[in-house]
């Protein structure tokens, strides 16, 4: 399993890989926002923590269809589900090759960002802790619906109309996360329901995942 | 040990291609099936190495003995043949790619990336994965496309090599590769199902 971790990482490094595309993706739906809305400093500043949640989110989604169909075209996914992997552990491996390729960098990059939206001094740490709370979360998500969609030619749209809905409480409480510990606000209730869905989905939706994969395979 | 298949019957799309197919490899002996396009090769390949359920009937194999090897050699483009190999050594647990490098010529072209391989060159990778699995039974769908002749005899050699230590090979494959008293061949046109029934609903949900 560490074998098929370096691999895709590796893959993902190289020509074509993919990685990068996500973060341009976001740095440039984060600079577009001051261009739509105005350049209103008080504005930006109250809205920064949800643009910066919907940008990682939608930052997230782009990569999500590569995470099995270039495996399906090459055949790899056919000689990877028979040999002594078992399906739980490659769907896992390639949620957490997902996450370190793109969830990752997206976390560290979100407080540069925040400079540009003028996002309150104190927001800088919730902005971060969200998203590094939440940001696994969208990667399982995500991998359950690309096992979903495999097999299906330009299945890039299917899989964003599944993938979106299933994101909407991670958005949620993590927005409000972001939001409530940048006005200084009560965090308690977001955190726990953040970190709780974090964990009940990579708890239980491998083996969903997992269980897809094996049905589209056939 | 053996692989035994008896009164399988197998499906692609919910239609049942091969009813009633029966018979048994022992390890050492090779089993070549042969039939028209479209009769099932592939999807009896598949189903033996467990990749589809079989529509009824067994197969009797120990599910961590099979490795399977289809139309397409999962070689990765940015990838060089030798991290190509190694990936696949390391998945299954063996560490030595050099018996197999040997074996198909490969030497040369180690740190060439797999997006620079010609197809035979690929199809060459794609069958020295099957040494470093280190498992017995080789369930090979149509292995020789795109080979030359010289690749032809190495991958017959391969084969025999194979046999010899104890392994198996199932393979659909319309040349003859002039393997020996070892191997038999299966004409499936004798198992084409008969009464094609469809069962739409389950599949067309799925």
């Amino acid at each position: 399993m560490i074998a098929l971790l370096i691999r895709d990482l590796r893959l993902a490094m190289r020509a074509g890989g993919g990685f990068g595309l996500s973060l341009a993706f976001f740095l440039i739906v984060v600079v577009l926002v001051p261009f739509g809305v105005g350049p209103e400093m008080s504005l930006l500043s109250r809205i920064a923590p949800g643009i910066l949640w919907v940008g990682a989110l939608l930052a997230c989604l782009l990569s999500l269809d590569r995470i099995f169909a270039l495996d399906y075209e090459d055949g790899s996914l056919d000689l990877l589900a028979t040999s002594p992997l078992p399906a739980e552990g490659i769907v896992t491996v390639k949620a957490i090759a997902h996450w370190l390729t793109t969830g990752l960098p997206l976390v560290v990059i979100a407080p540069v960002l925040g400079i540009l939206l003028g996002l309150p001094q104190q927001g800088y740490f919730w902005i971060v802790l969200s998203l590094l709370l939440g940001t696994p979360a969208l990667s399982v998500i995500g991998t359950f619906g690309a096992a979903l969609t495999v097999g299906i030619k330009r299945g890039g749209l299917l899989l964003s109309l599944l993938v979106l809905p299933l994101y909407v409480p991670t958005l949620i409480y993590g927005a409000e996360l972001a939001r409530r510990g940048t006005q200084g606000l009560e965090t308690g209730t977001p955190l726990l329901m953040l970190a709780g869905i974090t964990c009940a989905v990579t708890a239980l939706l491998p083996f969903a995942s997992a269980a897809v994969l094996r049905i589209n395979l056939r | 040990m053996s692989l035994q298949v008896s009164n399988l019957s197998v499906s692609r799309g919910g239609r049942t291609l091969l009813e009633g197919v029966t018979f048994d490899v022992d390890t050492g002996h090779a089993l070549i099936l042969r039939g028209p396009n479209g009769l099932g090769k592939t999807t009896l390949l598949r189903t033996l190495a467990g990749l589809q359920k079989p529509e009824a009937g067994t197969v009797h194999l120990p599910e961590e003995d099979a490795v399977y090897a289809g139309h397409l050699d999962g070689i990765k483009a940015t990838l060089t043949v030798r991290e190509n190999l190694m990936f696949w050594a390391r998945v299954f647990g063996t560490q030595s790619i050099d018996r197999a490098l040997r074996t198909f010529d490969l030497s040369d072209l180690l740190d060439r990336s797999g997006g620079m391989l010609s197809a035979g060159q690929k199809r060459r990778l794609g069958l020295a994965r099957l040494m470093v699995t280190g498992r017995k039974f080789w369930m090979l769908d149509e292995p020789t496309v795109s080979l030359d002749q010289a690749s032809v005899a190495q991958f017959a050699d391969m084969i025999r090599a194979h046999l010899a230590s104890g392994g198996s090979a199932i393979m659909a494959t319309h040349i003859d590769l002039g393997l020996g008293a070892d191997v038999r061949v299966l004409d499936l046109s004798a198992f084409r199902a008969t009464t094609p029934k469809l069962h739409a609903s389950e599949e067309a949900f799925l």
